[in-house]
């Protein structure tokens, strides 16, 4: 039957039934853009004209029932007059549906994400595919608002407040057990059951599912009121309310608001457009936009890898080994110790348990991660990536050992973190097919992958490596190769000023807090702690050569008194197995915004600098290098967007001033002339 | 009979792991998959152009049904590569050659991974008769009364458990131990308890040496999932000696006999493999072969006298293959038993023995002590029951190959009464 719709399939039984299929054109996702809503919003009309004996909305896509909103269309919304009507829309949408007299199902068979979750959560039911991979979350708040479209008041009808609000606040996903435990969905079937479970469920309506009684007393004023305190102070622990502002917002609108649906559901809409139109929301979909950029050097349909050989078992090479057997490929890792080999093992496997869970499929990507004592995967892999000592002659000399042994067609990555490609590839009989791959640490939790393209690095290579960042899920930067590249050259700078401000008598603790009040994921020198002083001396060292960013004598004395941080547990701070010992007291911020001008102004030079060398080719990579590679507040949506926010001038000034004070390491780079001072984007 | 050649490619095993009294750190599945990931790594053939792969395996665990086929497909064999296991008792391993010859010679394959696996720390323990009885009661029972009257008549019997493995080395047929088996032998050959212990200390110092020496390639370090690694054969006792020896208590004949744990071979658990592969395989993926099969023979005989299997097996290979004892370079006889091997090597030089029980006409001579079993054997390396027949005859080319010698002969007791003997040439 033909439909006049563009997005859904109609298909109207002999029970009866209508099956409303989402596919949604042109898109491999299924996404709740306007003219999806649109459409739904029509056909809900028709179906409540003529009413069937039940509806189940099930997804077009083999992966994935929805993915949520069209986060582009946010990004053209001006005010927040428009955002609270593109919100009232989908509000209106989704009771129509909530609102249709028949039964209805949402037959959910992969992913189903934010306004896809809510839109499942206005059936009368839910089923969830049984598959591994299936994961439900509310991503809203990671985009500096909450669930908008009655999903507040629609998941607390089902979940208890604690694992509804934990779900809302942390935007983290669980999976498909998780949701019945918590009465997300009702029944969790089998591919092949799926069908059969949707008509049964819609012939027999079985009782909705409701937040037990004795458990609904947590949503009582009272309660609230404790809840939310509490809630608060978790919350604060991760992020301040000047910064993300949504979360805060949200433990308020349900403490206030909670009781009266129909006022809930009009406070959500007037608070999540006023959350959508803050600065911190703005940075944050441009981060994700940024992500999307990043994403989008990738080739679409190259062929994937089927084996890589990882060669150094240490953390970073078992890590990259570990994150490659996670995401399906078949993992050889080389190294002659057979202890590091071990550790890596060990290290993989808590890691896969931890995800997976599974025991069967622990076993199973197990089996896919081989320790090579010989290197016997190294001529069938189809990718080889070096990890091994942060040290030209040595990587050199493996390279070239390696060489004729590996495929003709197999791409050779290193992961140098800092030496120039240039300096390795001599070392190669085919310079021209080495590329630099540098991961970053921990690997597990670090997005972004630099992928450092020699002067000689073939443009075949280099798309590689490109392609195959994005089939493990890695965000693909490429960079010039120059020392440092792009992250760490930027990052340097910052921790040398750190070294310097502790040198001045300023805490650890009190230099930490200021970074961390201004945005970064945790202070310079934890951050050196946790690295390991001697490689960030190393790194300082090899950067201080080409820029003269200096190093602090205290790293140096440090390093040579053993003292490396969390391995040795004595750096900056205390280390007791792995953890800071951290002194109750908290610091007296005295110095906060001198500390936090010398630390970031470091940043901003240090950026102007790439972009006139032009490490990245334009200022949405380099931001796009700085939020993934290093954490630096996404909220402030990168250093170019945080020098226009607060204004280029101004920014230069304290430059200017710095300089004055404490030399020339202050010195505004060159580049700012190419710096358009006369922007300054509201927010 | 002349048949197709079929040629050795390459070959590896665990490190065997002596049992420590309770599970070891893999599963039987587990150890395979180990030691042939880097095996089938470093051959030119994908897993996947495998056209078989048979194991043998005594008591796979009870989650390994087929353990083959679960092997094969942890190994990236894909789905299309058919797997089968095979079973006879301490010559599984050795089975699962013959089996792949067979199939090799037929045609009817032309690349096969073949081994054995055992991991005999994992022997399962299981519940009595009574107990089982018992417990299909209490599930049959509906009412709450009925489970409490199903309660009342446990007896503190049911909790006794049965041990597998001590029932897997017992003959049922006649109703004696494997110790007991060498017993008789030990009885009817007399050999004196100090020549067994010597032979025992023998064996772990031949080990020791091979494993100073580096003789012992075909091993493949395996890692645990805990931080740990094995990289040789752990129930080596370098500083075993002869009078530690003696002061053990015999184990199966007490209090009387001379068998003693000391001088019998080891529980271990441990996986050996060996790729075999005809003509044409070895010319389509151009692979270097390193050794022939020439011929396996099986023989039986009374399971009282199982630990003369080897002599039965061996003279009976040595006639149809038309050679004499001292065309055989070197030997591997599988050490179950301490008095075992010594009574094999004496009933061959026996002319009572080789007329009366094999029809001969003399005896089929010396199996010279150095050309025997010269890197150890089961009672320092152990002897995981599926393992060892692939085991002694992989190391047994290493053995020709670093002696530049042609022939020899791998051959083991088999418990019920058999013994199993295959000849293998060095190629290179």
């Amino acid at each position: 039957m033909s439909t006049p719709y563009i997005h859904w399939r109609i298909e109207r039984d002999a029970q009866d039934l209508v099956w409303l299929v989402l596919d949604v054109a042109d898109s491999r996702m299924n996404i709740l853009s306007r003219s999806v809503l649109d459409e739904f919003s029509q056909i809900l009309g028709l179906l409540d004209e003529d009413l069937p004996a039940g509806v189940a909305i099930a997804s077009g896509k083999s992966k994935g029932f929805i993915a949520g909103a069209d986060i582009t269309e946010f990004t053209e919304i001006a005010n927040a007059q428009q955002a609270l009507e593109k919100i009232q829309t989908g509000h209106a949408v989704l009771a129509q549906l909530d609102g249709l007299l028949c039964p209805t199902i949402a037959v959910i068979n992969g992913f189903c994400l934010g306004g896809g979750l809510e839109l499942a959560l206005a059936c009368d039911y839910r089923i969830a595919q049984d598959d591994a991979g299936l994961r439900f979350s509310f991503p809203e708040v990671k985009l500096g608002i909450y669930p908008g479209y009655g999903g507040t008041v629609r998941t607390l009808r089902h979940v208890n407040p604690l694992a509804a609000m934990d779900l809302m606040l942390t935007g983290r996903s669980i999976d498909a057990r998780r949701a019945k435990k918590i009465g997300l969905v009702d029944q969790i079937v089998p591919a092949r059951q799926m069908e059969n479970a949707a008509r049964h469920i819609l012939a027999h309506r079985p009782a909705k599912h409701k937040v037990a009684k004795h458990i609904a007393l947590l949503n009582t004023r009272p309660a609230r009121r404790l809840l939310a305190h509490q809630m608060r102070r978790q919350i604060s622990k991760k992020a301040l309310p000047e910064h993300y502002p949504a979360p805060y917002a949200l433990v308020d609108h349900w403490c206030e608001h909670y009781g009266d649906e129909e006022q809930m559901l009009q406070h959500e809409a007037s608070s999540v457009a006023e959350l959508s139109m803050t600065a911190t929301a703005r940075n944050l979909v441009r981060t994700f936009m940024l992500s999307k950029k990043l994403k989008g050097f990738a080739r679409h349909g190259s062929a994937p890898a089927a084996h890589v050989h990882v060669i150094g078992a240490g953390v970073m090479g078992g890590d990259i080994a570990a994150w490659c057997a996670n995401k399906g490929l078949t993992v050889t890792l080389q190294d002659l110790r057979e202890e590091s080999l071990a550790k890596a093992k060990m290290r993989a496997s808590q890691y896969f348990k931890r995800q997976l869970k599974n025991p069967r499929l622990v076993k199973r990507t197990l089996d896919r991660f081989i320790p090579d004592v010989r290197g016997h995967g190294l001529s069938k892999a189809d990718i080889i990536i070096e990890a091994v000592f942060e040290d030209r002659d040595t990587k050199q000399d493996l390279l070239a050992s390696i060489e004729p042994k590996v495929r003709k067609d197999a791409l050779l990555a290193t992961n140098t973190s800092s030496i120039e490609i240039e300096k390795l590839c001599d070392a190669l009989t085919e310079p021209a097919r080495l590329v630099g791959m540098h991961f970053f640490n921990p690997v597990t939790k670090m997005p972004l992958v630099e992928i450092v393209n020699g002067v000689q690095t073939r443009h075949e290579i280099l798309q590689q490596a490109i392609d195959f960042s994005r089939q493990i899920d890695k965000l693909p930067l490429p960079v010039k190769s120059s020392p440092g590249f792009l992250v760490n050259r930027i990052l340097t700078p910052y921790m040398v000023e750190a070294g310097l401000l502790r040198e001045a008598g300023i805490s650890a603790a009190e230099i930490d807090q200021a970074a961390i009040r201004f945005g970064m994921p945790m202070g310079p020198l934890e951050l050196a702690d946790t690295v390991g002083l001697d490689i960030g001396l190393h790194v300082a060292e090899c950067l201080d050569a080409a820029y003269g960013f200096g190093v602090p004598e205290s790293f140096r004395t440090m390093v040579q008194a053993g003292n490396l941080g969390r391995k040795s547990g004595q750096g900056f701070y205390k280390w007791k197995r792995g953890k800071k010992v951290s002194s109750r007291r908290r610091p007296s911020p005295k110095h906060t915004e001198t500390i936090q001008n010398r630390l970031i102004s470091r940043i901003v030079n240090e950026a102007v600098a790439c972009l006139r060398e032009e490490i990245v080719p334009d200022r949405d990579s380099l931001d796009a290098g700085i939020v993934f590679g290093t954490g630096f507040a996404p909220f402030r949506g990168g250093v170019m967007q945080y020098i226009d926010s607060r204004g280029a001038a101004e920014v230069l000034a304290t430059l200017g001033s710095l300089q004055k004070q404490f030399g020339d390491r202050f010195q505004p780079d060159s580049g700012w002339h190419e710096v358009d001072m006369e922007t300054v984007t509201p927010g | 009979m002349s048949q197709p050649a079929v040629y050795i490619i390459d070959g590896s095993r665990t490190p065997f792991l002596k049992a420590q009294g309770r599970p070891g750190p893999f599963q039987a599945s587990d150890l395979a998959v180990a030691c042939a990931k880097p095996l089938l790594l470093r051959q030119p053939f994908d897993p996947e152009e495998l056209d078989d792969v048979i194991v043998g395996s005594v008591s796979p665990g009870p989650d390994e049904a087929n353990i083959a086929r679960v092997i094969a497909l942890r190994l990236g064999c894909g789905h299309q590569v058919p797997a089968w296991t095979v079973q006879r008792n301490c010559a599984s391993g050795m089975q699962a050659i013959d089996s792949a010859c067979k199939n090799l010679a037929l045609g009817n394959s032309e690349l096969v991974l073949a081994g054995g696996t055992e991991a005999m720390s994992h022997s399962p323990v299981l519940y009595n008769r009574p107990m089982v009885n018992w417990l299909g009661e209490l599930y049959r029972s509906r009412s709450a009364w009925q489970k409490v009257k199903a309660f009342t008549r446990i007896r503190p019997g049911f909790f006794v458990p049965v041990i597998a493995l001590k029932k897997g080395l017992r003959d049922p047929v006649v109703g004696l131990s494997m110790g007991q088996t060498a017993e008789n032998l030990v009885h009817r050959f007399r050999i004196p308890r100090d020549h067994m212990d010597h032979y025992a200390v023998q064996s772990h110092q031949r080990l020791h040496h091979a494993q100073e020496n580096g003789y012992l390639e075909e091993i493949e370090t395996i890692f645990d999932n805990e931080g740990r690694f094995w990289d040789h054969d752990n129930g080596v006792r370098p500083d075993s000696d002869a009078q530690k020896l003696a002061k053990l208590a015999p184990v199966f004949d007490r209090p009387y006999g001379t068998v003693t744990a000391g001088n019998s071979a080891q529980i271990t658990d441990g996986a050996a493999w060996m790729v075999l592969a005809s003509e044409t395989a070895v010319k389509r993926y151009n692979l270097s072969p390193v050794g022939i099969i020439k011929a396996i023979h099986w023989a039986a005989l009374d399971p009282a006298q199982m630990g003369l299997g080897p002599v039965h097996a061996s003279a009976a290979l040595l006639s149809e293959q038309q050679l004499e004892l001292a065309d055989i370079d070197y030997w591997e006889i599988n050490e179950a038993f301490a008095g075992q091997v010594l009574a094999c090597v004496t009933a061959c030089q026996s002319d009572d023995y080789c007329k009366s029980e094999l029809g001969l006409d003399k005896a089929l001579g010396e199996i010279p002590h150095e050309r025997l079993n010269v890197d150890g054997g089961a009672i320092s390396v152990g002897h995981p029951v599926g393992a060892s027949g692939t085991r002694i005859a992989h190391h047994l080319l290493n053995v020709l190959q670093r002696n530049h010698a042609r022939f020899g002969i791998a051959t083991l007791c088999i418990g019920g009464g058999q013994g199993g003997a295959v000849l293998v040439e060095n190629i290179q």
